[in-house]
């Protein structure tokens, strides 16, 4: 490397020279990462803030406690843990594409790339089922006009809240009209068939089904949580998104030989960049919603 | 070397050279880092179970967990985005305006604790008989 006389003829503030030794890409695409940290940081950070300023919040253990095919077994943390190690392992398969690259072994950059994309793919689709596990739920709340009701988790309301004493279902329960008994009952029952006929039961009979199967319900939770939540994980898996299809294009250049035409595997570098920062926001986002 | 040379401009060329030893220990680190906020997490989900959760140990384990994360972020950001191998400079124009986070934290959720304090002394506490009674479905909650 002819790197001394290169260095005599440099102005070195007149151009004609990285200033930090690294692309140009490298750094813009450090800088951006940079300015979306902020962005997320912002986001998680008013999170707090409305967190810090709310009597209650809602216990991310009892909001997040299910698992595919689990039926309704209690399992906090154990789904968000699968997530983690997804995406820790997709990090992984990345920085491995990227030492590939420096080494120019095409086949192996292709391998790494392959299975940092289905790790990419396989949290989309894991978050796919808690967005709608939550959208669909079938918890049982407290609406503020004193009667109870089927509430799934939305931006608008959710069920988190704290939980209700026997008396104050059975309470409630006096003053619910008999539709939303009707879909209360039809959540209890397990069988199919069951549904039709919990329609044409008397209110007293729900009350009373309901109580015996041993009705578990709350108060509605704070109203910012569903905003939060789906805001806040909807922006990275929105991230998510974005860096598989920028490791598909990457994925699809490297196979048609465009970095080896180039001389460099730079832009798996850059990629990777995004790939792990996507990975970082992750981080702080399983702290900030599901540890703490 | 030649084949990582990317643009004439650049002479500085961080040693990659290495082998993936180093990354698949990050990994490992990485794992066992979360492995163990797991823990913490289900053990302030047992503490909060109990009737009455001490607040300070709470505090103390929801502390740990942020260092651990901030480690985390740390070996993220060293060893898989490889910013430990670039110039010192380069490391700096990034870091440093990372600093502003320190302020921002403290800041609004500082921020957010006031205004928790005004609502509730201008407001009053809301009753919380909802939260106190369900000593008896605290039974039914274990199954």
């Amino acid at each position: 490397m002819s790197t001394a006389a290169v260095q005599k003829e440099t102005k070195w503030w007149s151009g004609g020279r990285s200033p930090f030794n690294a692309s140009y890409g490298k750094v813009m695409m450090w800088y951006f990462l940079m300015s979306d940290a902020f962005t997320f940081g912002a986001f998680l950070i008013s999170y707090g803030t409305i967190r810090f300023s709310q009597n209650f919040w809602a216990d991310p253990n009892h909001v997040f406690n299910s698992f595919p095919f689990a039926g309704h077994a209690n399992l906090p943390l154990a789904f968000v843990s699968l997530m983690t190690f997804i995406l820790i392992a997709s990090s992984v398969t990345m920085v491995l594409a990227v030492h590939e690259g420096h080494n120019m072994n095409k086949k192996g950059v292709e391998k790494y790339m392959i299975m940092t994309i289905i790790g990419g793919i396989a949290f989309l689709s894991c978050q796919a089922w808690e967005w709608t596990h939550l959208l669909t739920g079938e918890h049982v709340a407290l609406l503020s006009d004193g009667t109870l009701s089927v509430l799934p988790t939305t931006v608008k309301a959710n069920p988190w809240g704290a939980e209700l004493s026997h008396e104050a279902i059975a309470a409630a329960l006096q003053a619910t009209p008999h539709e939303q008994l009707a879909s209360i009952a039809s959540t209890l029952h397990h069988g199919g068939e069951a549904h039709h006929s919990v329609a044409a039961m008397s209110n007293a009979e729900l009350i009373k089904f309901i109580q015996e199967s041993d009705l578990k319900a709350s108060n509605t939770g704070p109203i910012a949580f569903g905003g939060y939540f789906f805001g806040i994980t909807g922006f990275h898996g929105f991230h998510v998104f974005s860096g598989v299809v920028i490791n598909i294009v990457m994925y699809l250049k490297t196979k048609m030989g465009h970095f080896d035409q180039r001389g460099h595997y730079e832009m798996i570098e850059k990629a990777g960049l995004y790939w792990h920062f996507v990975d970082l926001v992750w981080v702080f986002v399983f702290l900030c919603f599901y540890l703490i | 070397m030649s084949a990582q040379a990317s643009s004439p401009e650049i002479t500085f060329h961080p040693n990659h050279s290495g082998g993936t030893k180093k990354i698949w220990r990050t990994f490992w680190l990485l794992s066992v880092l979360t492995i163990i906020e797991l823990a913490i997490g289900l053990v302030i989900y047992n503490m909060h179970k109990g009737e009455h959760p001490n607040a300070t140990l709470v505090l103390a384990f929801k502390g740990l967990v942020c260092i651990l994360t901030l480690a985390k972020a740390y070996y993220i950001v060293s060893i898989f985005m490889h910013l430990g191998d670039e110039i010192r400079n380069l490391i700096m124009t990034i870091v440093v305006p990372l600093c502003l986070f320190i302020w921002f934290i403290i800041a609004f959720l500082w921020d957010g604790n006031s205004w928790l304090n005004l609502r509730n002394r201008y407001q009053g506490v809301p009753a919380k008989t909802e939260q106190v009674a369900p000593a008896a479905t605290e039974k039914g909650a274990k199954d």
